[in-house]
């Protein structure tokens, strides 16, 4: 994973609540042994109809919408199942932060995983978005280490990260390497435990 | 002040603790299937790292699996995920309980019946539902597969201490209600997302009188409310469930255990960030009709109109959710046809599900038009059933008998329901698609699956208990 301190780019609304995981990636495509590929899958049942042919009306088929890298959504975004393979769709396809009210938790934590940047923004904000891309591409700025998003328009937010989380996706750090370097604590504690 | 046993499971387990970060847990068990570990093995192989503690990791493989004929799988993806997991688990030394293994089965049924599951303990898995193995006292959630690396390589994960619920059942069951309608009248009062950031501790007479495999029903599907794990303290119901299970200790060391397990139970003056408090007799069979598990009724009710909606994102919702499921704002839950039924899932494939369902479907006949699958939740369950007759009673009445895996709850293998086909599934979602794109899922429990098998539209089963006591 590599670090990041501030993403840019167009954002695509999609205005729907309690988008589960099951809609982000069905489950004919969770057979695969790889991380990578899973992009043209992603909201499959509403980016196509019956026989693969692509659905206009879904908001990432329309033209202005190409390139998008950044994804706005209502409350409670990613809710299901635990599959990673969500946020490697979402990645996959190209985008680099998603922007809700409200996240369920596994989704957000395989997306911090991933170095995909979950961002809860106030109910009131998130409308005034979805209210403008409605209208036109918007085009947003996110400073993961100011913890804020705005627009050329005056937008302007600010979103809660741990400095956990916010110091692993600058440094882009890998967690199993940062854990291991704890395997005498580790030992330490089996042994305690008998276990 | 008191602790809850959320407290005393989670100080158990600290293997590390620093200001600003998250705590490192240690897991005492790790659960493995076949969809969200291979990607998981591949990293650990990427960078040369082994399996920490094989000991401590137990697979299975239950998604993919054919539930009929499975010497011959023809899905060649399926095929090679499946076969992936036996050479990861070969490779890093872990047990596996295969295809043809007497011990396989969905994974959150095999892991209490062998017990591997225990009170006390930190349980993770790739998948939503572990949240199951809380009705053992033990803390157990879903991981996504980036974390089920974590566990492989460290035996540990950092979590943030999650906040506290808990939700006090008292008074009595109805005849006929039983532990899915209780946590699906959970659902449809307080919504999908009443959870998020808890851990839910049920409690109350309710929870008390219910059996272990009852609580395992409601702990299941907590995640289905955002919570991530459920759990019930541990009693004697649960020591009794456990005595004599494989990987549970014998003799004096037992109880030795139940000394242990008994002091996790939650201090009478411990503190929650939240209680809900429900009265168990306005609780009555509960049928979903949207498209996500909190969109569900009474089954003498019926499906909430427009002018009920609050806001306009619940107006949009309903109309969404109605326009997939074909159905009508007031519709009455019982004119619901149905053409397909599903017992089985990690929610009510047990043997006592098994039995219930048998009860109603003895001696009748499936309607016609209707396919109705009974997918045994291990082939542990599967035997025993089939010891007791139970395979006869479904199979005479029109029933398919099939062998244990998730079958149609996700329908990943062949047990798919066509598009536009309404199902009543015992399973824990309704999600758009979930039983195959366009299916139409209907959540109850397997008394009620069984009875709109018979019938061919939703029944209330607190009527025919009343027919068959004249």
């Amino acid at each position: 994973m590599t670090g990041f301190q501030e993403l840019g780019g167009k954002a695509v609304v999609l205005d729907r609540a309690n988008v589960d995981t099951d809609q982000i990636i069905p489950k004919q495509f969770l057979k695969r042994i790889e991380k990578t590929g899973f992009g043209k899958f992603l909201f499959y049942d509403w980016r196509y109809k019956a026989e693969g042919v692509p659905n206009e009306e879904f908001v990432l088929n329309k033209p202005e919408n190409q390139g998008a890298t950044i994804l706005i959504a209502n409350e409670n975004f990613g809710c299901g199942s635990s599959r990673e393979h969500a946020p490697w769709a979402l990645l996959d396809y190209g985008f680099k932060a998603v922007i809700a009210p409200s996240f369920a938790d596994i989704f957000k934590q395989n997306c911090l995983k991933n170095g995909i940047l979950p961002i809860v923004l106030q109910e009131e904000e998130v409308k005034l978005l979805i209210a403008k891309g409605k209208e036109k591409a918007v085009i947003l700025h996110i400073d993961l280490v100011e913890q804020k998003v705005t627009d050329h328009e005056g937008f302007k937010a600010t979103f809660p990260i741990s400095d956990y989380w916010k110091t692993m996706l600058v440094n882009g750090w890998d967690e199993i390497e940062i854990t291991l370097q704890l395997d005498a604590k580790i030992s330490a504690y089996e042994q305690a435990n008998n276990l | 002040m008191g602790k809850s046993i959320v407290d005393k499971i989670w100080e158990r387990h600290i293997v590390h603790k620093e200001a600003g970060k998250p705590d490192l847990l240690y897991i005492d068990l790790h659960l493995v299937h076949e969809v969200t570990s291979p990607q998981a093995f591949s990293g650990l192989r990427m960078k040369n790292r082994k399996v920490r503690r094989p000991d401590k990791t137990f697979a299975t493989m239950d998604h993919n699996v054919p539930t009929i004929n499975r010497q011959q799988i023809d899905d060649q993806v399926a095929l090679n995920q499946m076969t992936t997991l036996e050479k990861n688990c070969r490779e890093f030394g872990i047990e596996l309980a295969g295809i043809n293994s007497p011990e396989q089965g969905i994974v959150h049924v095999i892991g209490p019946e062998l017990g591997l599951t225990q009170p006390g303990k930190t349980i993770v898995c790739g998948d939503s539902h572990t949240s199951t193995h809380g009705a053992f006292g033990a803390l157990a959630f879903g991981i996504g597969t980036s974390e089920v690396e974590h566990v492989l390589a460290t035996q540990t994960l950092w979590q943030s201490k999650p906040k506290t619920m808990k939700l006090e059942i008292n008074g009595a069951l109805a005849n006929g209600v039983t532990a899915k309608d209780v946590i699906l009248y959970v659902l449809a009062n307080y919504g999908i997302k009443f959870g998020t950031g808890y851990v839910i501790e049920y409690c109350g007479d309710v929870i008390k009188n219910l059996s272990m495999e009852e609580r395992m029903t409601i702990c299941n599907m907590s995640i289905e409310g955002g919570a991530r794990a459920g759990l019930v303290s541990p009693d004697e119901t649960t020591f009794s469930y456990l005595r004599g299970r494989k990987h549970v200790p014998k003799g004096e060391i037992f109880d030795q255990y139940v000394e242990n397990w008994k002091a996790l139970a939650s201090d009478e003056d411990a503190e929650y960030d939240k209680v809900i408090e429900i009265d168990g007799s306005d609780i009555a069979p509960m049928v979903s009709w949207g498209t996500n598990p909190s969109m569900t009724a009474k089954v003498d009710g019926s499906i909430p109109t427009e002018a009920e909606c609050t806001t306009e994102l619940e107006k949009e919702s309903l109309a969404r959710a109605l326009a997939y499921m074909g159905l009508k704002e007031g519709q009455k839950i019982q004119d619901i046809r149905i053409q397909h039924v599903f017992i089985g899932s990690c929610t009510n494939s047990r043997i006592e599900d098994i039995r219930a369902a048998a009860e109603i479907v003895k001696g009748k006949r499936v309607h016609p038009g209707v396919r109705a699958l009974v997918v045994p939740g291990s082939q542990f369950v599967k035997r025993t059933a089939e010891e007791e007759g139970l395979n006869r009673i479904f199979e005479e009445a029109g029933f398919e008998w099939r062998d244990a895996g998730c079958s149609m709850c996700l329908s990943m293998n062949a047990d798919v329901v066509p598009s536009g086909e309404h199902c009543a599934s015992t399973s824990n979602r309704n999600f758009e698609g979930r039983q195959g794109a366009g299916a139409r899922t209907h959540l109850v429990s397997p008394q009620m699956a069984a009875a709109a098998a018979l019938n061919g539209h939703f029944v209330d089963i607190r009527n025919l208990n009343k027919v068959e006591a004249l």
